[in-house]
């Protein structure tokens, strides 16, 4: 409240030097749209910036996660998309096929800041469509284990795991008391990213046929999906979902869960909410692959301008300045987002932040999800899936036939689109 | 100017505004149900695919819409007496000349339906916590088994049922008041005197006088449970294992979430015709059975 007091005053302040001083050159109004806890953290990086373009202001909005993804459908179908904002990188594809974003290789050719060999490969990728880039990489979010050292210790482990084998072996003996009260993981059964990040370890792709049908039926898939069905069947996660598990960080910190898998936000979680005597007791790893360390999932945020913008060049002016590997380390310091640029990595707290070095090496393992519009359909549907697989209902045949049926039926329009455009390329 | 041309300008102002926003918005939609239209759709309209009856024919062959039916159903099948009975409980204690602080206790009882849902789900989320919840604890005491409320797919819907009919008993408890207070105490009076006990004044007088009541009640309680939505959407997302998905969130999720705005429409149609047709059965039976006692006395 004093705060905005205070901008209010400054904000006034302004206005009456400016009406007397002499008329600016025109001035740019830049509407930039954050999604989630960015926004607050993104107020403290704006006034510098401002400070070094007197010439644009910064308009931010704020928009809460579960209501970003109908506000930017809606701004499209509305006409009111904002100049840039901030976008998942699993929902370019869907902003891409509406023609609504801005491609930037044009810009990136020529800009000395936002180097394209800098960020990891995977990373970068995931903006990439159709041989074109449409977003710039802002942070990036992987997933990976979260463990408690001291519990792993005290059952005879000295390093975390490094395949699906020892991991077992791990859980194993962490839930051997199978009192119901104490596990070995947390996999909350709503959640789709932990089975995602499993099936990325695989081979074959979830997608077959240039995204035309589902590939779950394949040996790789009903690996994974095995595996982590087992992990509930014997009892070393509980099978509940997030909205159950309520407070995961103290229940972690209390030993309920040794393990828990999940991204890079929990670190600063964690030092939030558990006491000082317990930080070293926990600490991160890589995610186990089925032979040796595995992939994870590629997934971030990126910055996108929209075609429809009128002040592109001062958007783009944004983006690179946000890019810069300093403000990377402070957009770290402030939420603990991890850049997805290895020159962010070098410097600042990051580089001696042992808890955050598995992220850096998880992150040269990393792979995209099929970007395509379906997608965030398709993985909701898959854990749909997955958690009657989880409570008995469907066998790992019966759930992987399940989930290629309904993920064809989804992908039936994409199919019609795609023959409809071979047609015409033939033609 | 006749009378028909003055009737007609005075209604104009309002039918014009409930053709603008009513009247052609559904007919639009009626529209879209029968197309694809799509996110595919929204970005160039040479995407739109005109289905026919499409939409309805691949819903009625969706095993989640016969879920969400069903689970819907169960809802209404046991949420409506329910939430009736506690109405009419909950009034009939109030008007009993033996209660005391009459206003505070009209205004508890009709407090949950002036909260906001959200709200007071994350209190009753507390509450049904398996582990930290206080009705597990009360179980606990009278040594029974904790019950995983709202994890269980057989325990998620009683516990959203019990949540919905604590939230909107009161606004129905006001209505019964109401027609309560309308029945003449003459009646009862006349009943005391010929000796009827306390149940026989219930079934014979207040039943019967507050016939319309029940009916009116009866029709708005089952149109409005039959858009069950705010309640599984902010206690269970639909979970566990879809186990409180109602046709609503179906619709909500494949027009908002997925924007198969086509498909979405062709729901909401489908919920229509099947509250349009209850009600009609509803009006139908309650007018038959006033004509059959209209016979017999």
């Amino acid at each position: 409240m004093n705060r905005r007091k205070g901008l209010l005053v400054i904000g006034l302040a302004t206005g009456l030097l400016c009406s007397c001083g002499p008329s600016q050159p025109a001035r740019q109004t830049l509407d930039f749209w954050t999604i989630g806890r960015e926004g607050e953290a993104v107020t403290k990086l704006l006034p510098e910036f401002e400070r070094l373009h007197p010439e644009i202001e910064v308009h931010l909005q704020q928009l809460p996660l579960s209501a970003a993804h109908q506000k930017l459908l809606t701004a499209y179908a509305g006409d009111s998309t904002p100049d840039l904002t901030q976008l998942g990188n699993t929902w370019i594809s869907e902003l891409v096929a509406l023609h609504a974003l801005e491609p930037l290789d044009e810009r990136v050719a020529h800009s000395s800041s936002v180097v394209a060999t800098d960020y990891f490969p995977s990373i970068w990728a995931t903006n990439r469509l159709d041989g074109q880039t449409y977003g710039v990489p802002w942070y990036v979010d992987t997933r990976l284990l979260f463990y408690r050292a001291d519990l792993l210790r005290a059952a005879g482990f000295a390093t975390p795991p490094r395949d699906w084998a020892e991991w077992s072996r791990m859980l194993a003996a962490l839930s051997a008391r199978n009192d119901g009260k104490h596990f070995g993981i947390l996999l909350p059964t709503n959640e789709y990213d932990q089975l995602t990040a499993l099936a990325l370890q695989q081979d074959e792709p979830m997608l077959r046929d240039n995204d035309r049908y589902g590939n779950f039926e394949s040996v790789g898939f009903k690996r994974a999906l095995t595996f982590y069905v087992s992990l509930f069947q014997q009892r070393w996660a509980p099978a509940i979902t997030n909205v159950e598990a309520g407070n995961p960080w103290s229940e972690f910190g209390r030993g309920v869960y040794a393990f828990y898998l999940s991204g890079p936000w929990n670190i600063g979680e964690f030092r939030a909410r558990l006491p000082a005597a317990q930080q070293n007791d926990w600490s991160t790893a890589p995610l186990p692959g089925p032979q040796g360390p595995g992939a994870s999932s590629a997934g971030g945020s990126s910055l996108v301008i929209f075609r429809r913008s009128t002040h592109k060049q001062a958007a783009w002016q944004l983006i690179e300045y946000l890019s810069q590997p300093a403000i990377q380390q402070r957009l770290y310091e402030l939420l603990g987002d991890m850049p997805p640029r290895r020159s962010s990595w070098l410097g600042g707290t990051l580089r001696d932040d042992a808890k955050a070095q598995a992220f850096r090496d998880q992150l040269e393992r990393v792979k995209p999800t099929p970007a395509i519009p379906e997608w965030e359909r398709i993985v909701n549907e898959m854990q749909l899936v997955a958690a009657r697989a989880i409570a008995g209902e469907l066998s790992i045949d019966q759930a992987t036939a399940e989930l290629d049926r309904r993920v064809d039926a989804i992908l039936e329009k994409r199919r019609w689109m795609l023959e409809r455009d071979d047609h015409r390329g033939q033609r | 100017m006749n009378q028909q041309r003055t009737a007609w300008l005075f209604l104009a102002p309002a039918l014009l505004v409930l053709g603008l926003f009513f009247v052609l918005p559904v007919i639009a939609a009626l529209l879209l149900s029968l197309t694809d239209y799509d996110l595919y759709a929204l970005a160039d309209l040479r995407n739109l695919r005109f289905v026919a009856l499409g939409n309805y024919w691949a819903l009625l062959q969706r095993p989640l819409f016969w879920s969400a039916l069903g689970n819907t159903c169960y809802f209404v099948a046991l949420g409506v007496p329910l939430s009736m009975a506690t109405s009419l409980g909950a009034a009939l204690l109030l008007n009993s000349p033996l209660a005391r602080c009459k206003p505070f206790f009209r205004t508890a009882l009709f407090a949950p339906v002036v909260t906001t849902v959200v709200a007071v789900a994350v209190i009753w989320r507390y509450l049904f916590n398996t582990k930290y919840g206080l009705v597990n604890y009360a179980l606990g005491g009278l040594g029974l088994h904790p019950v995983d409320w709202l994890g269980d797919p057989h325990w998620a819907m009683p516990t959203i049922i019990l949540f919905a009919v604590w939230k909107n008993f009161g606004y129905n408890m006001i209505i019964f008041l109401a027609g309560l207070q309308a029945i003449a105490p003459e009646l009862y009076e006349a009943a005391r005197i010929d000796g009827a006990s306390a149940w026989r004044q219930f079934r014979h007088i207040t039943l019967p006088m507050l016939r319309p009541t029940l009916l009116m009640v009866g029709i708005l309680t089952v149109a409005g449970y039959f858009q069950l939505f705010a309640e599984p959407y902010v206690m269970t997302e639909g979970g566990p294992l879809q186990s409180t998905e109602s046709v609503l969130y179906l619709m909500y999720d494949e027009g908002f979430k997925w924007w198969n705005l086509g498909s979405a429409s062709a729901v909401a149609f489908l919920l229509f015709a099947l509250m349009f047709a209850f009600t009609a059965l509803m009006l139908r039976t309650a007018r038959r059975a006033e004509h059959a006692d209209g016979v017999s006395s």
